[in-house]
């Protein structure tokens, strides 16, 4: 059964018609990629999950986006439970100036989680959840800062993790990173995999195909062709898919 | 040499004898008031009161008083401010209104103080009814430095990326949360800098305490918010204006200086100190 259906849309910034009739629907337990060139819409769609966009300025939706099968742009939907249920990793290693617990445990705080051995407990398992633990048990009061950008990086995975939601959104999560970064934040989307729905978008065409069940490929605000992973990269169906894949343009 | 390089010279020694005749007059100004006030700075000078027509005796009615006035206006002016300009840069779409209250911050720090003290004296003083008081000089100072704190809280706010208020509502934090959790401890220490600048505003301005607060003489502390006191910049400028003896009051007058100015770099210190510990905090 589908976790996220999006029907029918249609997303304006001011007068740019920045995506056009997008309809797709992702699986539960599922990394699901978004691919296409800079400008596509893939970002937009995305944000468009759990409410991003909604701190911009000016921008208007038509059709609906459900998640467990409830239109999240309802106006009785609480924004704030909505992003507590659908988590977020940036492009950019963005931890709190706090410490790597107080990161960690923020937004369990946020939350209205008080008891502090429940939150400890959190804390070791989402840092184990995102392959840091070993390497932080023993500075666990040292700022976040002071981690590497890869690290920083998990550290925020952690962070989203520890709220314990259905989807985990990431937006270019790895293009900071050094390879070997990468590698580490490829191998955990394919372990978060069996508790967490994964929406991924990414620039690098080799991590689509080693991460991701299906790949929707974006051009000018359309959704071009949606499929599993596999099936995308063989054989697509379109031409443009084709080009892009092969890095004939984008 | 050739010439290019000799321009080049040429400029970077001017702008090195800009940068270092401003040095030149801070330190003149300095060690002017280090000698002619150095000699009536005493322990019984900033303990007792003064003496003889204000020729003899110390200073301390008016240091209490300056200090009263400074906690004072900051007490109304820092919240206030911070919260205006959290306001404006948190909260607020950038629209005319937005644009108008900025407009109008400006034209605040535009104002002579003499005008702030003009009307202080109407509203608080007057309209008001607080008398010349402690009160009504704090608020009539408060508001000549609301615009430095709300002008800095705003840029120190505006400094902090984005990603960090989109990293916390990404975990559910509400709007007012996630300025309280993460913003604000992020921008506490510029926040700081435009403390020290309202201070030191705060502590060195006359023009706005002359008709809302400062006593010409008035050799007992405060007992409350409604009793009137004396200051050190308004002290020194009766010293130096009319004593019943001027030249007498001389080493009275240039010791009073002094004092408001080492009052003002102590504040400064300790301003660093505590911007110094929001810092580390975040490290």
């Amino acid at each position: 059964m589908s976790i996220i259906k999006a029907s029918d849309v249609d997303f304006y910034y001011g007068d740019f018609h920045a995506l056009k009739g997008i309809s797709m629907e992702m699986e539960r337990n599922s990394v699901t990629a978004f691919i296409g060139p800079s400008g596509c819409g893939k970002s937009t769609f995305l944000r468009l999950i759990n409410r991003m966009n909604d701190l911009i300025d000016g921008t208007r939706l038509t059709g609906s986006i459900e998640v467990e099968g409830r239109n999240i742009y309802d106006k009785k939907i609480d924004v704030d439970t909505l992003r507590a249920e659908v988590g977020m990793v940036f492009q950019k290693p963005n931890p709190f100036a706090k410490s790597i617990f107080d990161n960690i445990a923020y937004g369990l705080r946020v939350n209205g989680v008080k008891d502090k051995a429940f939150i400890e407990q959190r804390v070791e398992e989402s840092l184990r959840g995102a392959a840091l633990w070993d390497e932080v048990k023993d500075k666990l009061k040292k700022s976040a800062f002071e981690l590497s950008g890869g690290q920083q990086q998990r550290l925020c995975i952690a962070r989203a993790l520890a709220v314990q939601p259905k989807i985990i959104l990431m937006d270019e999560p790895a293009s900071a990173l050094d390879p070997l970064s990468t590698a580490k934040i490829e191998d955990l989307i394919f372990t978060l995999k069996s508790d967490y729905t994964i929406v991924i978008v990414t620039h690098n065409m080799q991590q689509a195909a080693r991460v991701s069940d299906k790949t929707a490929f974006f051009y000018l605000g359309e959704l071009i062709e949606y499929d599993d992973t596999k099936k995308m990269f063989l054989s697509p169906q379109v031409e443009a898919t084709q080009n892009y894949i092969t890095g004939r343009f984008g | 040499m050739k010439r290019k390089t000799l321009i080049q010279n040429i400029a970077f020694g001017i702008f090195r004898l800009m940068a270092l005749s401003v040095v030149a007059i801070l330190v003149w100004i300095i060690g002017f008031l280090v000698v002619k006030g150095a000699g009536a700075l005493s322990w019984e000078f900033i303990t007792e009161s003064p003496t003889d027509g204000m020729t003899k005796g110390g200073i301390f009615p008016a240091i209490v008083g300056t200090l009263c006035l400074v906690v004072g206006s900051m007490v109304f002016a820092f919240p206030i401010g911070v919260m205006s300009g959290i306001y404006i840069n948190e909260y607020a779409a950038n629209n005319w209104v937005v644009k108008f209250i900025r407009v109008m911050t400006n034209n605040l720090s535009s104002i002579p103080s003499i005008v702030f003290g003009l009307f202080g004296m109407a509203l608080f003083v007057n309209t008001l009814g607080f008398g010349d008081s402690i009160l009504a000089g704090s608020l009539t100072l408060g508001l000549l430095v609301l615009p430095i704190v709300i002008r800095t809280t705003e840029e120190a706010l505006k400094t902090i990326p984005d990603t960090y208020r989109q990293g916390s509502y990404a975990l559910g934090a509400s709007k007012l949360t996630t300025i309280r959790k993460v913003i604000l401890p992020m921008a506490m220490p510029n926040i700081t800098t435009g403390l020290i600048l309202a201070v030191g505003r705060v502590s060195g301005e006359t023009a706005p305490i002359l008709f809302t607060c400062a006593a010409y003489f008035l050799p007992k502390l405060p007992t409350s918010i409604f009793d009137q006191v004396m200051a050190l910049p308004y002290h020194l400028y009766v010293l130096a204006t009319s004593g019943t003896d001027i030249e007498a009051a001389r080493p009275v007058a240039y010791g009073t200086a002094l004092v408001l100015i080492l009052i003002v770099l102590i504040v400064n210190l300790l301003a660093g100190v505590l911007r110094g510990y929001f810092n580390k905090k975040l490290r």
